[in-house]
């Protein structure tokens, strides 16, 4: 099964014809994902990478059925392009888009609640790798070929350090489902629990694997609805034991700002939820092999 | 970004909210000149630093004659001041805040700040001012005020009402209140704001409502539309270090420990830290390359970590996905080969063109030690960095 995106899922690159945007196309058309075209305002009717050019989201939906979306629109003007995408029926967006004023993300998630749930866009990122249903298909920046077939599910806030997660994992024969980046922003499009919610309905996920890290709510209010709502094993890792405290690390939502921001508050609180907790970051595959072992 | 507390308050006052008379002075002879331009016979003389709680660091004086300003402005102008905030190291005050003393009746706490649960702007007051929200929200919850503003339709005025009636303030100052309230609400809005703090805002014995102390950080991602707050930025604040990498686009936060690290990625780099500190060691630094990393990135990361004269080991982590080892691999061996590097060096390459990345260590014949994993590379730094210590 996997979550989010598979081999038929329809695809589209918004920011399709910049460098970037046609650097990941191929990449992902590579990979084997079924991306049918791209947007970018003003180039419709050209064809690029071999695929057709739209001008707007909509018709991108009503002339190529896309139904997933990826932005690699620059920062200033990347909240317009989801919200785009939003509005023109796409079911998964995607933003890869790292920089975005956090008070357009504000705009963005309003403008999405706005949608009755049914058909509200889901939206990862954005500052993310993307998503990955290994061996099916890739919507993101990722080196594919580091992931493998199997029945973890990852969601996780940063891309390298999901990219040391899955590799640990293929050196012990575990592969993923799905491989979700939720992001590095203070305001993300989606949070650890709304994917997890997805992974406890997915019958081929088995174990979760949530990577997480010092600053905001999500890793405890996610370890509160794997307690309450998920039969699933949950194991995770939360990065910055040696952050100080008000600092921003790299990430614009890795700041240590309230109680219970750090990475050892957070590891506490999960550990009382009953989470299985990684004591270090190069032991995210030896303890998921445990917990699988003792499934 | 943060900035002084004498531009939040030019802002503020652009927007409706009452402050002190006011001057700002380079020098000592311009500090006796403003308060000689200021009426009254107290002024406040301010340091302006970024940090909070400069009052208990001896950073604010009050002042009762001109001979006194001069004296205050000598002993707190060019000098460092470590307040709980700053660190040890303390932020060098080159700038004072003349201000003309006011008479207070009542100190109360308001601030506003995108909260990242609600996913809302939220305001937050408290009767009881003039003391960290933090101590209070554990002594005295109940003291503290919420409102949450719906994004789409801003904040209304019987919500600023609430606040006002919450913090105690009397129907003769309410008009004054609500619009001390919005006007702080649309500068955080209109000018890309995460936080406007005012502690204390305080009532007069003149009853007015006045902005005693005030503290805005904005959004850095929102620098490019925001072209007169970026301008306010003040480097003398920030660790040079970060001045320097923030220049050659790379994010760095500089730390107490000797292990230099250069890693992609911010979560990786946050795990590689951890990783030094469970191996025993304490790292000096934060580095998130980036992806994209060219030879001349990776070289003026090099120069930036080794900058710290503290640095006794380095290590590089590197988990190339838009990045490929073999471009990390060259940037490397340049960077050794173009510095006098001095402090042994561990590399660990992974994910893109791993296999090329590794011949290009192995084959430029330098000293580099190398590891498979992360566990590995941090143990070997950590051991080569005592190995340092114990030869010194």
């Amino acid at each position: 099964m996997a979550i989010l995106i598979n081999e038929k899922t329809r695809i589209i690159v918004q920011g399709f014809t910049g460098r970037i945007g046609t650097f990941h196309a191929q990449e992902m058309i590579d990979y084997g994902s079924n991306v049918v075209g791209g947007v970018t305002p003003g180039k419709g009717g050209q064809t690029h990478l071999g695929l057709p050019v739209f001008n707007t989201v909509k018709e991108a939906v009503e002339q190529a059925g896309a139904e997933a979306s990826i932005v690699f629109v620059p920062p200033a003007f990347a909240a317009d392009s989801i919200m785009e995408a939003a509005d023109a029926g796409i079911k998964y967006c995607v933003s890869i888009t790292d920089g975005i004023p956090t008070q357009d993300m504000m705009t963005v998630k309003n403008f999405l609640r706005r949608f009755p749930k049914e058909d509200r866009m889901l939206l990862t990122g954005p500052n993310c790798a993307g998503t990955i249903s290994p061996g099916r298909a890739m919507l993101g920046i990722m080196p594919g070929h580091i992931y493998i077939r199997g029945n973890v599910g990852v969601v996780g806030r940063s891309g390298t350090l999901g990219y040391e997660a899955a590799d640990q994992m293929r050196a012990l024969g575990i592969g993923i489902t799905t491989s979700v980046g939720i992001g590095g922003d203070p305001i993300p499009g989606s949070s650890h629990r709304d994917i997890l919610e997805r992974l406890e309905q997915d019958p081929e996920t088995k174990i979760a694997l949530m990577i997480g890290e010092i600053g905001g709510p999500q890793e405890v209010e996610a370890g509160q609805f794997a307690k309450e709502n998920m039969s699933k094993p949950l194991v995770a890792y939360i990065a910055g034991l040696t952050a100080p405290e008000g600092r921003r690390m790299g990430h614009a939502g890795a700041i240590i700002s309230s109680a219970g921001e750090s990475a050892a508050e957070k590891v506490a609180m999960l550990k009382e939820l009953g989470v299985t907790i990684c004591p270090t970051p190069s032991l995210m595959g030896q303890t998921i092999a445990e917990v699988l072992a003792k499934l | 970004m943060n900035i002084h507390e004498y531009q939040a308050k030019e802002i503020l006052a652009e927007y409706g909210v009452k402050i002190a008379e006011g001057g700002l002075a380079y020098s000592v002879v311009e500090a006796v000149q403003r308060a000689r331009e200021i009426e009254g016979d107290v002024w406040v003389v301010k340091a302006q630093i970024h940090s909070g709680a400069r009052g208990k660091a001896g950073g604010i004086k009050v002042c009762r004659t001109h001979a006194e300003v001069e004296q205050a402005a000598e002993s707190l102008l060019g000098k460092k001041l470590v307040t709980h905030q700053t660190g040890p190291a303390g932020k060098i005050c080159s700038r004072l805040y003349i201000e003309a003393g006011t008479n207070i009746a009542k100190e109360m706490y308001l601030s506003f700040m995108i909260d990242r649960t609600s996913e809302r702007v939220i305001i937050i007051g408290s009767a009881e001012g003039g003391m960290e929200i933090e101590k209070l929200a554990v002594t005295n919850p109940e003291a503290i005020i919420k409102i949450y503003v719906e994004p789409a339709v801003g904040l209304q005025d019987f919500q600023a009402r609430k606040m006002a009636f919450a913090l105690g303030i009397d129907a003769a100052q309410l008009n004054q209140a609500v619009k001390t309230i919005k006007g702080c609400y649309r500068a955080l809005r209109d000018l890309d704001a995460n936080i406007l703090e005012i502690n204390p805002l305080v009532i007069t014995a003149n009853h007015d409502i006045v902005a005693l102390d005030a503290k805005m950080v904005f959004d850095e991602n929102a620098l490019f539309r925001r072209h007169r707050i970026a301008e306010l930025r003040d480097n003398t604040q920030v660790d040079q270090r970060e001045v320097a990498a923030g220049e050659a686009g790379l994010s760095y936060v500089g730390l107490d420990g000797d292990i230099g690290c250069m890693i992609n990625g911010a979560g990786l780099a946050m795990a590689t830290m951890d990783m030094i500190k469970l191996a025993g060691g304490e790292p000096a630094n934060f580095l998130d390359v980036g992806g994209g990393a060219s030879a001349e990135r990776t070289e003026k990361a090099f120069r930036l970590v080794l900058a710290d004269s503290g640095v006794k080991a380095m290590l590089v982590n590197i988990f190339a996905g838009i990045n490929r080892c073999d471009w990390i691999a060259e940037g490397v061996v340049q960077a050794v080969k173009n510095i006098d590097m001095k402090v042994p060096l561990v590399v660990r390459l992974s994910g893109t063109n791993v296999e090329e990345g590794r011949r290009i260590i192995a084959d430029s014949g330098l000293p580099i030690i190398t590891a498979d994993t992360l566990a590995e590379a941090a143990e070997k730094v950590v051991r080569a960095r005592n190995e340092v210590v114990a030869k010194a």
